[in-house]
């Protein structure tokens, strides 16, 4: 099961790599929503109040990570879909998948980061907290769109379909992580976002649970 | 008769329920003055919607461990009823609302929750509409409709409770218990959860005969063509 899951990830890794038009067209998906933002709210450098600064980076996250793991069922070739159910347990497939479309989102979200500090200023107090509060969170939303995806491109790879099976489960997820991420932005002390950050965590955890249980039933159609 | 005992009860506990509710002595408290009675046509339409949703998805786990359709038809029909459900919640909450707290919508966090709640199940019936063979719509709807429940849960139970909310209960605001010293709430309030919930169950049931009579007419004009 282990090795099963590391030999996924790694072809995942490497497809990703061959096809870079993939990697670099969700990379700059990412840059121009925020220069989008930047432009549409016509802020200076800095004078965007922190909330509006908070919502609109998870906003463009939870775009961004939208298209990026949308691909990543119903970009596939229906052929390449019966060698996976020939090859490898489901169990096994998805993992891999949750665990990709984690690191692609995280990265994704650092990178987003790092372009809405630079153009719009970076209001973030509590760097460690932000940092690990949007580990947790973009983690949480590819958890939960890698399981949409699944199951959007069992019915046909329709990316409406997608969108409104996706937003209303992602969205306690981005709630949460909205609302640490607030906390973050204000350098609150840990303590206020303790509970909140076992809740996300938990919250994670329920969607992957399910996600992995569900996922050999899908599979079998 | 012997099977219909639930339904005459439905319909007795929801004449109760009304003419009670109305009727009988309410508390008399500041602000919510005789808005209280709204409690068993508002309150109660939460408890109703959950018990059917739970209903569903056990449906649904049902469904994909035999792959009986009938069990598909239930989960669907009792979500729908549940949605009925859900949206007369969402109205007479925020009618209740616009007298109590002086807005239909105040951004409380149940109430996003609620509205987002029933996105959800109304994007279970886009996706089951999306899907034209019968086995796969059965299978991916049964799928969908777990998965969202699993996020519904915690939205509903515990993503209030951590903020402040308007409601009773939440944030710090004394549960509604505390509005009810003598209880006289109570004898209206636990009897119109169960008329209401039978009454749901009975809307579902009958819609679920009329599928199943539905699919035998089909596969009946089929087989005659063939």
């Amino acid at each position: 099961m282990g090795k099963e899951i590391l030999v996924l990830v790694a072809k995942e890794l490497k497809s990703e790599w061959r096809l870079k038009y993939a990697l670099n067209g969700i990379i700059l998906y990412v840059v121009s929503a925020v220069f989008v933002t930047y432009l549409s709210v016509g802020a200076q450098q800095g004078n965007l109040n922190p909330p509006t600064w908070n919502a609109l980076y998870w906003v463009i996250m939870l775009f961004s990570a939208l298209s990026a793991v949308a691909k990543s069922f119903m970009g596939e070739p229906k052929g390449l879909h019966y060698y996976y159910y020939m090859t490898v347990a489901p169990g096994a497939l998805i993992l891999a998948k949750m665990a990709y479309n984690a690191l692609l989102t995280v990265l994704l979200a650092l990178l987003g980061y790092t372009v809405f500090g630079l153009i719009l200023g970076n209001p973030v107090q509590d760097q460690g907290l932000f940092l690990l509060n949007l580990f947790l969170g973009a983690s949480g939303l590819a958890f939960a769109l890698t399981m949409v995806s699944a199951i959007a491109a069992k019915a046909g790879s329709n990316a409406t379909l997608m969108a409104i099976l996706s937003f209303p489960v992602v969205l306690p997820i981005l709630l949460m992580c909205i609302r640490v991420s607030k906390h973050a932005v204000d350098g609150l002390d840990f303590s206020v976002s303790v509970d909140k950050l076992l809740t996300l965590m938990a919250l994670n955890a329920i969607v992957a649970a399910t996600a992995y249980i569900l996922f050999p039933y899908l599979w079998r159609s | 008769m012997r099977n219909s005992w639930w339904k005459i009860l439905a319909v007795g506990l929801l004449l109760y329920t009304i003419v009670a509710g109305m009727l009988m002595d309410a508390p008399r408290l500041p602000i919510l003055n005789e808005t209280i009675r709204a409690l068993h046509f508002h309150v109660t339409m939460w408890f109703g919607m959950i018990l059917l949703l739970v209903v569903a998805v056990v449906n649904s786990v049902r469904y994909l461990r035999t792959q009986h359709l009938a069990y598909d038809d239930a989960a669907s029909e009792y979500t729908n009823a549940a949605l009925l459900f859900g949206v007369l919640g969402i109205a007479t909450g925020m009618l209740w609302a616009k007298f109590t707290w002086g807005d239909y919508w105040s951004g409380d966090p149940k109430q996003n929750a609620s509205a987002i709640g029933i996105l959800m199940y109304f994007a279970y019936m886009v996706l089951r509409n999306a899907l034209p063979d019968l086995q796969q719509r059965a299978r991916i709807g049964a799928i969908y409709n777990i998965f969202a429940f699993a996020a519904f849960i915690p939205l509903i139970f515990v993503l209030p409770r951590l903020t402040d909310s308007l409601h009773p209960g939440n944030g710090g605001n004394p549960g509604f218990n505390a509005y009810d010293l003598d209880s006289n709430l109570r004898v209206v309030f636990y009897p119109a959860i169960i008329g209401w919930t039978l009454l749901g169950a009975w809307m579902a049931s009958v819609r679920i005969r009329m599928r199943r009579v539905e699919r035998a007419v089909e596969e009946k004009l089929i087989n005659q063509i063939s």
